[in-house]
């Protein structure tokens, strides 16, 4: 079975957007909530660098983890989903998560925070009714055949989404392009010599580097 | 007219060209020098320095200066390492030592109970009673007993229910049932720390440290050897159970309110730590509630009535507080005088002296 993945190419991230605006779009989520965000790093200097991130369906996700109502839970195909039905607003799924997915609509006195949020994959959610379904947890694309709307829209395909192991190919392709290991971050010569200098190996088979390969 | 206008353009056109050829003299070097450059020297000033040295420090937290998040008001960095440290330390430690500490605890009274059973008054009752708990501080005991038991109970479901309940229950009733969990522990919280607060205040005086106390350690509470050690109104056991609750019991107030207080705007790092120090805290006092509500109960004969009618009986108080019971023996009332006097004012005010 596939297994579903986001991956951002920060080389190609420009910083539209409309990743944020689609997910907000296609999902309808609560005032306050947004799924995606896009965070900037060195803004303004030459060293810019944009990133897009919501939940990265981790393998081991932290969320499944600590959420004390079985909450939080991994389909088959490694997209994490929730059920808003059990959510008590603890936030654990906050203190835990890597990428700062989970959000909630509140924050009030006596942990009232209301249900939590997250990036569902656009596969939606628990729920007798689609309609139901599209309320609690937005667009099921999944079940219709279709990737998550941020990536679809993404302008310069720095945002990819689908099985891993296509996301790896294409990302692969465009590292070997760049044409060696670090070309999946930067095309820096300055780093390539310390690299070198430092008695790294930047052969053919570094510029094969197999990104599925690594853990 | 035509010529005269030509030669003017003509002047126009001159001074042009001599400004583009001084423009491109001067220019000349800088583009000689850039075709001449290194292409790798030029991709170091056009392309990000961003390499894994970068990543390793988003990954350390840092997010300086000129770090911008797009969601609305986000104090979040890009990866939050610590995120999986406290989820480590919560699911690895603190949740399986936590469940074997209250189930040796559980064991040691079991056992204890099964070798050594019930410790019962070495003499026979005198009938006569001494005033030990006034109604306030049985009030404020049985509300803050009660809230503990509630606060315990309603958090190690928080901790280890999912394994419990969610199989037995399914979905819907375990819904129910975790909602109502949380609420009660985060609404009783509170509830608990005032009325803790106020029980320690009150209790405050008859728990300082006296050097009997350690004589009291040394032969186990009377455990080891023959014969009780001496004690005053408080034995030093329960002196350790007032400090515990007076450090620890703070503690997983305080921890407990930062959690449950999100409203003033505290991080996920400082929610982490809290949340840690609570469960540690609240783990080992549960555990050590375990004793207390033993000895106070099943454990020992005569130890409850105290806290219940605010009454002891004089032997107890000879066995158990002697240095106490020398102080207030000329006190003592026949147990056939207070039945009289209940009987007469049910519900009366707390008779006098009080010594509690």
């Amino acid at each position: 079975m596939a297994t579903m993945k986001f991956m951002c190419d920060a080389e190609r991230c420009i910083e539209c957007n409309s990743c944020v605006t689609a997910c907000k779009n296609a999902n309808e989520v609560e005032w306050g909530i947004q799924r995606r965000r896009v965070v900037t790093l060195d803004d303004g200097e030459p060293s810019e660098v944009s990133i897009s991130v919501a939940c990265m369906h981790c393998d081991d996700a932290p969320c499944i983890a600590v959420c004390p109502t079985e909450t939080l839970y991994q389909r088959d195909d490694g997209i994490v989903l929730h059920d808003k039905d059990l959510c008590i607003g603890c936030g654990y799924c906050l203190y835990a998560c890597p990428f700062g997915a989970p959000q909630f609509p509140k924050t009030n006195a006596f942990g009232e925070r209301g249900k939590m949020d997250k990036c569902t994959f656009c596969a939606g959610g628990p729920a007798d009714t689609p309609e139901e379904e599209y309320q609690k947890y937005g667009a099921n694309r999944i079940r219709e055949g279709k990737l998550p709307l941020c990536a679809e829209m993404c302008a310069t395909k720095a945002l990819l989404a689908g099985d891993a192991q296509e996301v790896a190919d294409i990302f692969r392709q465009r590292v070997v392009r760049r044409g060696h290991e670090d070309g999946g971050w930067s095309g820096n010569p300055r780093r390539e010599r310390d690299r070198e200098r430092a008695g790294h190996d930047l052969s053919a088979a570094d510029l094969a580097h197999d990104a599925t390969r690594q853990g | 007219m035509s010529i005269t206008i030509s030669s003017r353009g003509t002047r126009w056109l001159m001074l042009l060209v001599l400004s583009l050829l001084l423009t491109l003299a001067v220019g000349q070097p800088v583009h000689a020098q850039q075709a001449d450059a290194d292409p790798g020297q030029e991709a170091a000033f056009a392309v990000p320095a961003v390499d894994a040295d970068t990543w390793r420090q988003i990954r350390s937290g840092e997010t300086g200066p000129n770090y911008r998040d797009s969601r609305a008001d986000s104090t979040y960095s890009l990866i939050n390492a610590s995120g999986e440290t406290w989820r480590q330390w919560r699911n690895r430690w603190v949740s399986p030592f936590g469940l074997i500490v209250i189930g040796a605890m559980l064991l040691m009274i079991a056992a204890f109970y099964l070798v050594f059973g019930r410790k019962a008054l070495d003499e026979p009752r005198t009938g006569r009673k001494l005033w030990r708990w006034p109604l306030l501080v049985r009030a404020l005991h049985w509300s803050v007993a009660t809230l503990f038991i509630l606060l315990a109970l309603t958090g190690l479901i928080l901790l280890y229910g999912k394994a419990v309940f969610h199989p037995l229950f399914g979905d819907g009733a375990w819904a129910g049932m975790m909602s109502t969990t949380k609420l009660l522990h985060n609404y009783a919280g509170p509830l608990f720390g005032i009325l803790l607060i106020v029980l320690l205040a009150r209790l405050l005086r008859h728990n300082w440290p006296r050097k009997y106390d350690l004589a009291w350690f040394r032969k186990g509470g009377g455990l080891v050897g023959k014969g009780h050690p001496d004690a005053g109104f408080a034995n030093a056991g329960e002196k350790v159970w007032y400090w515990l609750l007076a450090t620890v019991g703070l503690v997983v107030i305080a921890s407990g309110l930062v959690l449950d207080f999100p409203n003033y705007g505290q991080g996920r790092d400082t929610m982490q730590w809290a949340n840690l120090i609570h469960a540690v805290g609240a783990l080992g006092l549960t555990a050590v509630a375990l004793g207390h509500i033993y000895i106070g109960t099943l454990g020992t004969e005569g130890s409850l009535e105290g806290m219940t009618t605010g009454y002891v009986d004089e032997t107890w108080a000879q066995e158990h507080h002697n240095l106490w019971y020398e102080e207030i023996k000329d006190q003592a009332v026949p147990e056939t005088q207070l039945a009289r006097d209940e009987a007469a004012s049910p519900g009366g005010d707390d008779p006098a002296p009080r010594s509690g």
